[in-house]
Parts: C-alpha cells; structure tokens; sequence
C-alpha cells in the first residue's frame, strides 16, 4: 500500500473528542490499542512516547524533504533551513528566549558538557576556577565537573540537599567565591521530581555576578520555564521528554548580557561556530513541534498528570503501610513518583511488575555495583530503605486504567513480597510488642 | 507511509514491546520460576530444639536471608523454610537451596557449595554473590541447630 504525504498526514492528525481533552486520540497508534500485548509504561522520566502530532511534523522531512539545512545552493537546502529555524523560533518561546540564543545539540547530556565545559575553557587562565553543584545532579554534570577537576585542576563544590532533595539558598551564596565561574542546579530532578527554586537561585547568581546553569530537561515543557525570570545565562532541554524525538537537544546561551563559551565540537562552524555538524533536520523539526504542543496543552496535561499523581499515591499509601515518597511532597512534579516500600526490595519488585508494568527502580541491584543511587542516599535515605525503592512516570499519555492497574499490581505483589521477607516479618513483630525493635541477631 | 510500513510487519507486534522480551533480558527461566513459585516460603519454631535458624545478610546492601532447618532424630533435615529480602536472585538461591537440603543429611547439607546453587541457576557474574549468601544461610542454620544439640546434651 503506497501512502503518500499527504494521506499520512490525514492518518497521524488527531481527531478531537468533544471533551477537549487532546489526549483521547481517535486513529493514533498509541492508544488504538488499549489491550496491547506489552506493560503499561509507567517510565516518563527515562523517556516518552513521541506525541502523534510530532510525529506528523517530522515525517515528511525524512521522506521527501530531506535536504542538508546548509546545503546553501538548492531549494531542498533552503527548505530544511526555513524548518529549522521555525524549530527555533518554537522552542524560543516556549522559554521566552530569542531565537538566536538557542543552539541544536544532540540531547541535554551534550548541552550539560557544553555548557559546563565551554565555560570553563573560556575561563581558562583568567583567574576563575570554581565551579558550585549539587550533588544530585544528572550523571553527565557530575562527570563533566569530574573531568574539569581532574584534567584541568578545576574546584568543584558539590553542594549537600536536605531530606526533600532541596539545595539550600544560603549555603549555595556563601559557597560563591570570588573565582567563581558558574553555578549548576538542575531544575527539576529526574530520579526524586523534587523542583529547585531556581528564580531564588538566579536572583543570587546575578547579585554575586556568576553565570547560572539549570539542567531543564524534566522541567521545559511540563513546567513555565521562563529564562528572564528565571535569569538563566544557559539552559538544557532535552527533546525525548517533552514528547519529542530522541537524539536531539538544545542549549540556551543568554545574549544580554553576554555569556562566552568555547565551543566543545569543532567542525564547519555551524550553529555560529558554537556546535559544529550536519543539522538534524527531522528530529529538530519535531523538537519544535514538540515544544509547540507543549505550550498548548500545559495547562492540561498539568491537570492531568495532578489528579493521576494524587490517585495513585493516596491509593497505594491506603492500601499498603509504610510506604515513603522521596522527594519533596509540595515542590515537586507530580508526574514523578518515587516510593519506597519499606521491607520489599526494589528489583524482585520490578521483577513482580516487569510483565503488566514499565517502571523503574532506585536500587543497586538494577545497576552494576551494590550502590544505591546517589540521589537517594544525598537526601539521607536511610540504609534499609535505600534498595526499596521505585520511581513511577506519569504523563501526558497516561490513562487512569494504565494508573489504577499499576495501582493494583503493586499492592498486590508487595504483599506478597513482604510475605516472603524476613525483614517485614521483624517489623510486625516490633509492632506487636509495642514498637520497639528487639535486637537482631545475626548469625 | 509510516502506516504501511508498519502494517507489513504487524502492527500490534511493531508498535509495542513484545512480552517474549523480558524474558529474553535478565533471567534465566529457572530463576523466574523459582522466583515466582518460591519452595518452602515461611516460618519454623524457633524455640524448637529441633530447628536451627540463621539470619544473614545486610538491609543496606540490599541482601537478607532467613532460613530455618529442621532436622529429624537422625540427622536428617526433614524440613527448610525461608524468607528473603532481596532481588530476584536472591528469592531464587535461597528457594533453590532449601529444595536441595530437605531430605539431605546435616553432613551432606553442609557441602553444599554456592556454585552448585549458581550453576543451577545459571546465574550472571554480578549476582553470584547471592548464591554466596544463600550457602551462608545454610551453614549458619546447621550451625545453629549443632549448638542447640550440644547445649541440650550439656543440661542435665
């Protein structure tokens, strides 16, 4: 069956219900088929479901529009060009930027060396040498500020969080020197959904002078982000969690005033110099009509994602005792949520779900060393929580059905988890002889 | 376009994750059966002179095992029950291990090695050491049961 353009674009387009709630797509692929074979996904935070709409936009630019942007003598060049910068223009904003501070990358992690990396070497040997973190940030800040330490000599403080995953303000200030280069707190946290109060933190940034980072990838296109009030100097956004395409990202670097890097790829000086390499045409295309969806159904999908949170959390702490949120309970997303389940651990959960449910866990078992996760244990998890844990993703595509199964499953197996542990059977027992623990004795 | 490329391979099979995957990553399937039908859930009677029971393991490295034997007149562990706090191949060592002891004598039960559980098993290298603790569990409960047996044989 040849389709063409054309009559692809009619298939993709979603047919509204009269409800207006834009996530009821008749025809679309997603939820065509409601008894699919495979698990609920439940992960939005390791990725999500491209939105249908998106998906529109793209295609044609991998079919017959397939020009390279840069390619400045033809008509196919100058089309994937004019994408581009509408692209540009989408995203700009949906941050309240100007398109010529937005520059393409190949996700948030090249964002994240960008800007921490460029700004450093720009720096080099002008006296700054200090850069301020958290120590939950995302794996590829830690690593860059890593890297900057060990092969250039570079001081890296890596700020503490309290028990809700919050920096706090006064620490962050006093922990600004005078050769001080930038300060990075990411926005939104991936594993714990806990919010920073980065308005707070760019006031501070701006009074001592120091540029300021935020990692928005979990936070642009769920959250207003707004780099004015924010007073960014560089934003990351990843496309693949706004329900966009994934590979490709994009970096904000404020022009007024003026913030410096060096760029980290060489090449044919796209992008202004700042990041060299064949633009992406179809995934940029899709980045933008991303952010422009998103800018339509914020509102909603915030609602949306709100009652799914409350239904799930108030429905598995009534059923199940002993179930801690990590993270902050009022300056988080709900979208993210994070349970440990206290006596149950984390990866035979995951097991007991893996057929009917995707989620994730934050457990040492999933990873290769016996380590909990460095988020858990920075917002003082205690040790025998620390391997409980779970972290749920709710989004735009998420249905109650999907939340209330969910809901069903894990109170099902980890009753039957707690069962079979030992650790449980000791918590009922210090619970019948009036909350005291009796000493364990370990062989 | 899109939609016929999909049709051609099936859409159903296409579009989503097959659930033939997540067996095929991870575990074998001996482990999920183990995992999902545990032999010998539960408890014993501590008090019992008859029954050894041994508790180890760490909460903070994600790894418990409870086990208990209950050894006859002549040595023999007629019964095992266990109870684990611990990832999939922790429940699946320690299940496994209490179907090998039972019916085993004390002397045999104590051989036991953890490769014999890993082997079976078939376990990745990275979780070898759950079949290290599952042969811990067992040990430690027949050494439980040998200084109940001598306690009693020294009272009067």
């Amino acid at each position: 069956m040849a389709l063409g353009w054309r009559s692809c674009q009619q298939l993709a387009r979603p047919r509204v219900w009269a409800s207006g709630s834009l996530r009821h797509f008749a025809g679309s692929l997603w939820n065509e088929y409601e008894d699919r074979a495979g698990p609920s996904y439940l992960d939005m935070q390791a990725t999500t479901p491209v939105d249908p709409r998106v998906l529109d936009a793209m295609l044609p630019y991998y079919h017959g529009r397939f020009g390279n942007p840069h390619s400045r003598s033809h008509s196919y060049g100058w089309d994937a060009e004019e994408a581009i910068e509408k692209a540009r223009e989408q995203i700009a904003r949906l941050i309240n930027a100007d398109a010529k501070e937005i520059f393409f990358t190949s996700g948030a992690t090249e964002s994240n060396n960008m800007a921490i990396k460029g700004v450093a070497e720009f720096y080099e040997g002008s006296g700054k040498k200090h850069i301020v973190t958290t120590q939950t940030e995302h794996k590829c800040v830690l690593a860059s500020c890593r890297r900057l330490e060990v092969d250039k000599g570079w001081s890296v403080t890596y700020l503490p969080v309290d028990k809700y995953g919050l920096v706090n303000l006064q620490e962050l200030e006093d922990a600004i020197r005078d050769d001080t280069a930038l300060v990075s707190v990411m926005h939104i946290n991936n594993e714990i959904g806990t919010m920073q109060p980065v308005e707070e933190i760019g006031r501070i940034c701006a009074k001592k002078q120091v540029f300021f980072h935020t990692d928005a990838a979990q936070s642009v296109g769920k959250v207003p982000v707004d780099v004015k009030h924010v007073g960014a100097a560089l934003m990351s956004i990843s496309a693949h969690k706004m329900y966009g395409p994934k590979g490709v990202g994009a970096l904000y670097v404020r022009r007024k005033p003026r913030v410096r890097l060096r760029p980290v790829i060489d090449g044919g000086g796209q992008e202004r110099g700042m990041r060299s390499g064949t633009l992406a045409t179809p995934p940029i295309v899709g980045f933008g009509a991303a952010a422009e969806v998103c800018m339509q159904e914020m509102d909603n999908d915030t609602r949306h994602v709100q009652k799914l949170y409350k239904r799930m959390h108030d429905k598995i702490t009534e059923e199940l005792p002993q179930i801690t949120l990590n993270g902050s309970p009022s300056q988080r997303w709900p979208g993210n949520v994070n349970l440990s389940f206290a006596c149950v651990e984390g990866e035979s959960l995951l097991m007991s779900l893996a057929k009917t449910t995707a989620v994730s866990s934050g457990s040492a078992c999933t990873s290769a060393s016996l380590e909990p996760s460095y988020v858990l244990r920075a917002i003082g998890v205690s040790e025998d929580l620390a391997h409980t844990s779970l972290r749920f993703g709710i989004g735009r595509f998420t249905t109650e059905a999907e939340v209330d199964n969910t809901v069903n499953d894990v109170v099902r197996e980890v009753r039957r988890l707690r069962e079979m542990s030992p650790l449980w059977e000791l918590e009922l027992e210090a619970l019948k002889t009036g909350g005291q623990k009796q000493a364990v004795t370990w062989s | 376009m899109a939609m016929s490329l999909m049709m051609r391979r099936g859409a159903k099979g296409a579009t989503f994750p097959r659930v033939a995957m997540v067996f095929r990553r991870g575990y074998h399937e001996v482990v999920h059966d183990h995992f999902n039908n545990p032999r010998n859930v539960g408890s014993l009677d501590k008090e019992d002179s008859n029954v050894g029971s041994a508790l180890v393991g760490k909460a903070s490295c994600g790894d418990v095992i409870k086990l208990q034997v209950k050894v006859s007149k002549d040595g023999v562990i007629e019964d095992a029950k266990f109870k684990t706090f611990g990832c999939g191949s922790a429940i699946a060592s320690s299940s496994y291990a209490t179907e090998m002891i039972i019916g085993q004598k004390v002397e045999e039960a104590s051989k036991i090695k953890n490769t014999d559980i890993s082997s079976h098993l078939k376990l990745p290298p990275v979780k070898i050491h759950c079949s290290v603790l599952a042969e811990e569990a067992i040990q430690a409960a027949i050494a439980d049961y040998k200084e109940k047996q001598s306690v009693q044989s020294v009272s009067p």
